[in-house]
């Protein structure tokens, strides 16, 4: 007990100067206000947690949101047999021997062309003044429609072409006129072409499903960099941690819950599970890094690496939460199996841990949440500093093939200097928060719909 | 894939072994299972847990140990007067291992073949249809590598053949002996359960192996480290500047300005973080209604759910703009860029808002409501009975609270990595860029396979001084909030 000394209570009020216990005097009025401020104080701190997370939330949406949506320009554009397939024979080898060279002069052409039949007065006069409208990548789109379907050469064909990021952010708010004036790559003239092409549809601003699926992309050409690679490789990387973590973190469990004899391994055994926890994420990279990498020489970059790192570290988060299902489940469920003649192995497996399963399933999915948003690890063990351009197309592939996740990405995006990709960024924010919030959701419902009081 | 393959067939020989083991235990006592010891799957489960594990742990091994015994062996065979000035054994050895690699991939993709990859063949020829093959090649493929790589190649292959035949034979064996074995006295169920303690021991010991397997990488990098730079400087040099280019020489890595920057930053995230959780734990756990913390509570705890990286880009992308606009160079005029000690120490003061809050709260409420009443009863207001006696009641746990918050700000990356700068800097001025021990670990071991140099191999000195501080914090921590726990239970 605590034994403050109670301050001296003040000498009774003198005679005469009686005051009635309706009208608090000046001490009470003081304690009043002390028990207010300190209630305040209690409000102003939750608020102030709660203002956090507005302003986080707030500013994840409003800067990722621009990523979902993207400018085009349509224009048609003439697929010129004599600049595409000289010998004209449509034959494919031939055709692959045009580089993406060869496609943006009639690109650049085709939005040119545009602006003579709608009589926009403008400037630029010449057909490779486009070039700071068009992205980068356009041509290369155009490229890969061509090689599958050769018959095309020759046809004019109505195309989606992707604008360059200067012209994307200019629609979007973040490139602004009095920057232009210092960017080399974009002039003032352009943005006046831009203003004058919006009404007409010719640019136009739409659903972004590229970013959501497509590849990310090189330093130049934000506007047509993508998650979908990325989110690829964290499924995979998923799926290991779930194949491995699962299976070896219930297994652990049960044996600390319902088998083990107190005893120095044991209790090892403990002290481990509880400092592992508290281990820094990055110290799970290094030990990936010198054990999976330096000595197992297992593919740097690869998800299954990554997998194996996490694994290690979500193990245990799995242990605790499965340690604490099995320990709710009431013992008299224990004694009855034992009671009928089960053997104890048969009364864990046949009767526990059913019981325990949600309680379990609910403790794994969050530990994978926790996996999925994980970036240290990832770094160490190589999983960013490169273009994941490349969809793996097979379990193995997928596994072993260098590959980003998304988190990764999202950190790769924000390395960069261009701040197009600041708002990739926050747009892969959105999408991994996403992930995140259903997969806790799913938890919070499993366990709402399953939990068993008893 | 060969390992694949090999698995598909113990698996199925597993199975085989699981069918006869039951049939020859069923047909012991003629069909009539209620004479047999256990049920009839435990005969099956015995025969397949004899094939299936010492068939899969023969594996794992064989695995581990070949790349460990053929690097030892052509280790021995490349002379002294290949390793080049600077370079090491361990640089020599992965150009092998890449030659050999090229091989393998030439001959699949039928650039050469078996023959023409043999002892037999010549420098310039193979260099070349290497080349041919899309393979990485360097200039350094000497003669000594060429035959090295050649023999890595035949001692793989025979070490894979080696592995398969005695991985097959001993799941057959393994089967033939579980099925051999049922009949009626066989204690199927026994033996069964007794395998299957044994996998639960070896799943629980996984822990234990991963903080061994942490311990050995960071102690033996370690010590590689303070072999090429002196301990002594590491330790006491107040400058961090690694040379790249001249490998070794020039760099100093004194760890003080890292650890100066780690713990002013963590020291500004538990200034925002502590007040904030703490009064909001003590409302929540004594003011508030059932209802308002019901909703509240987990509004608090989205916060700890949020990656790391979302803080880390918040305080690059949001903070730091918003403090330079206010003391930058157009207002104060304290802050050089966006990136400083205060913007990620608020970035990690917001995530360990709710770490903080929730800990507290669970001590505050572990305080027996006997107190409360016993001061209520005296005549205490609300707010002088927390301050006076919930308060003191909880301190240790609250300090214990406190430390592990501590320990998670100092083990923070992807926030320190975004926002807190690169350069190693000892300096009072919370507006100023300064780094920190995680940020220089990502920064001193990305990109770079090479852990030769002691610029990459500090990293792992780095990681050892971090793996020790986070530790006793959190064993001290954990001592006091156990420790305080007991008190009333």
């Amino acid at each position: 007990m605590t034994d403050a000394s109670i301050p001296a209570m003040p000498a009774a009020p003198e005679k005469g100067n009686r005051v009635s216990l309706m009208e608090p005097d000046a001490r009470t009025q003081k304690r009043k206000a002390a028990e207010r401020r300190f209630r305040s104080y209690g409000i102003a701190g939750i608020a102030t947690g709660i203002f956090f997370l507005i302003v986080l939330l707030i500013s994840i949406v409003s800067s990722g949101a621009g990523a979902f949506q993207q400018t085009f320009i349509n224009a048609s554009v003439y697929l010129d047999p004599v600049k595409l397939d000289k010998n004209g024979n449509r034959d494919i080898a031939d055709l692959r021997k045009v580089s993406t060279f060869g496609y943006t002069p009639l690109i650049q052409q085709a939005v040119f062309d545009k602006l003579e039949q709608n009589n926009i007065e403008t400037p630029l006069e010449k057909r490779g003044d486009m070039k700071a409208l068009i992205s980068a990548s356009a041509a290369a789109q155009v490229r890969d429609v061509v090689l599958e379907n050769p018959d095309l050469i020759g046809e004019t064909v109505d195309f989606r072409i992707l604008a360059s990021s200067r012209v994307d952010g200019y629609l979007k708010g973040r490139v602004l006129r009095e920057d232009v004036a210092r960017d080399k790559n974009i002039d003032s003239e352009h943005l006046d072409l831009v203003d004058a092409l919006v009404p007409l549809g010719i640019v136009e601003k739409t659903f972004n499903i590229d970013f959501i699926t497509g590849a990310d992309a090189s330093e130049s050409r934000a506007e047509s960099a993508g998650i979908g690679v990325a989110m690829i490789g964290s499924f995979f990387m998923m799926m290991v941690v779930l194949v491995l973590s699962l299976p070896i973190g219930v297994a652990a469990s049960i044996y600390l819950e319902e088998f083990a004899p107190k005893n120095r391994w044991t209790d090892l055994i403990e002290v481990n599970i509880a400092n592992l926890a508290a281990v820094p994420s990055i110290v799970f990279g290094i030990l990936g890094l010198a054990v999976f990498i330096q000595f197992m020489h297992l593919p740097q970059s690869a998800p299954l690496v990554g997998g194996l790192v996490l694994t290690l570290m979500t193990l245990p988060t799995i242990i605790i939460s499965t340690r604490a299902s099995l320990k709710a489940v009431p013992p008299s469920i224990r004694d009855a199996a034992l009671g009928v003649g089960a053997s104890k192995m048969q009364s864990v497996f046949h009767h526990v841990l059913p019981l325990a399963a949600p309680g379990i399933l609910t403790g794994t999915i969050i530990g994978l949440a926790q996996a999925l948003g994980e970036t240290a690890p990832l770094l160490l063990i190589g999983m960013v500093g490169f273009i994941a351009s490349n969809a793996p197309d097979g379990v193995a592939s997928g596994l072993l093939d260098p590959n980003s996740a998304m988190p990764a990405q999202i950190y790769e995006w924000a390395k960069r200097a261009d701040p197009a990709f600041y708002e990739r960024a926050w747009g892969g924010i959105i999408i991994l928060l996403g992930f995140l919030i259903s997969m806790n959701t799913l938890a919070v419902i499993l366990r709402r719909r399953f939990e068993r009081r008893w | 894939m060969p390992v694949l393959w090999l698995s598909a067939i113990i698996l199925a020989l597993a199975a085989t072994g699981f069918v006869l083991g039951r049939g020859r235990a069923l047909a012991s006592v003629d069909g009539k299972s209620e004479q047999l010891h256990s049920l009839p799957s435990y005969y099956g489960s015995n025969a397949m847990m004899k094939s299936v594990f010492p068939a899969f742990g023969l594996m794992i091994v064989w695995m581990l140990a070949q790349p460990l015994f053929i690097d030892n062996r052509i280790a021995q065979l490349i002379p002294e007067s290949e390793i080049a000035e600077g370079s090491s054994i361990g640089l020599v050895m992965s150009e092998v291992r890449r030659t050999a690699d090229g091989l393998s991939n030439a001959i699949q993709e039928g650039y050469i073949d078996e023959a023409d990859a043999g002892a037999s063949a010549d420098l310039t020829d193979i260099t070349q249809s290497l080349k041919d093959a899309g393979q990485v090649v360097t200039n350094d493929i000497t003669q000594p590598i060429l035959n090295a790589a050649q023999k890595y190649r035949t001692m793989s292959s025979t070490s894979r053949t080696m592995m398969t035949v005695a991985v097959l034979l001993v799941a057959l064996l393994g089967a033939a002996w579980g099925v051999l074995q049922s009949g009626r006295d066989f204690r199927a169920r026994n033996v069964v359960e007794q395998g299957i303690l044994a996998i639960l021991i070896a799943a629980a010991s996984v822990a234990v192996l991963t903080t061994v397997g942490i311990v050995f990488s960071l102690i033996f990098n370690t010590i590689e480290f303070f072999n090429l730079y002196p301990a002594a400087e590491f330790f006491t040099l107040l400058e961090w500047a690694p040379s790249f280019s001249g490998r070794g020489g020039a760099s100093s890595l004194g760890i003080l300005p890292l650890l100066w920057g780690t713990i002013y930053i963590s020291i500004v995230a538990l200034l925002v973080a502590v007040p904030i959780g703490l009064f909001s734990a003590i409302y929540l756990s004594e003011y508030a209604s059932p209802r308002v913390r019901g909703i509240t509570k987990p509004l608090l705890e989205i916060l700890a759910g949020i990656p790391t990286i979302v803080y880390g880009l918040f305080a690059l992308l949001t903070i730091g703009p918003l403090l330079v606009s206010v003391f930058g160079e157009n207002g104060t005029g304290w802050m050089g860029g966006g990136r400083s000690v205060m913007t990620a120490g608020i970035a990690m003061g917001i995530m360990l808002i709710p770490f903080v809050s929730s800990l507290s709260d669970d001590i505050i409420n572990a305080v027996p409501q006997s107190l409360r009443d016993g001061s209520y009863g005296l005549g205490a207001t609300r707010s002088e009975t927390i301050r006076q006696v919930v308060l003191p009641a909880a301190l240790p746990g609250i300090v214990g609270a406190i430390l592990l918050a501590a320990s998670r700000a100092i083990g923070e990356t992807m926030i320190v990595v975004l926002g807190a700068g690169a350069a190693a800097r000892l300096s009072l001025n919370p507006f100023e860029a300064m780094t920190t021990v995680t940020a220089k670990i990502v920064s001193q071991l990305t990109g770079d396979s090479d852990f030769a140099s002691p610029e990459a191999l500090v990293a792992f000195a780095l990681g050892i001084t971090l793996f020790v501080l986070t530790l006793c914090l959190n064993v001290f921590a954990l001592y006091i909030v156990r420790k305080y726990r007991e008190q009333y239970e």
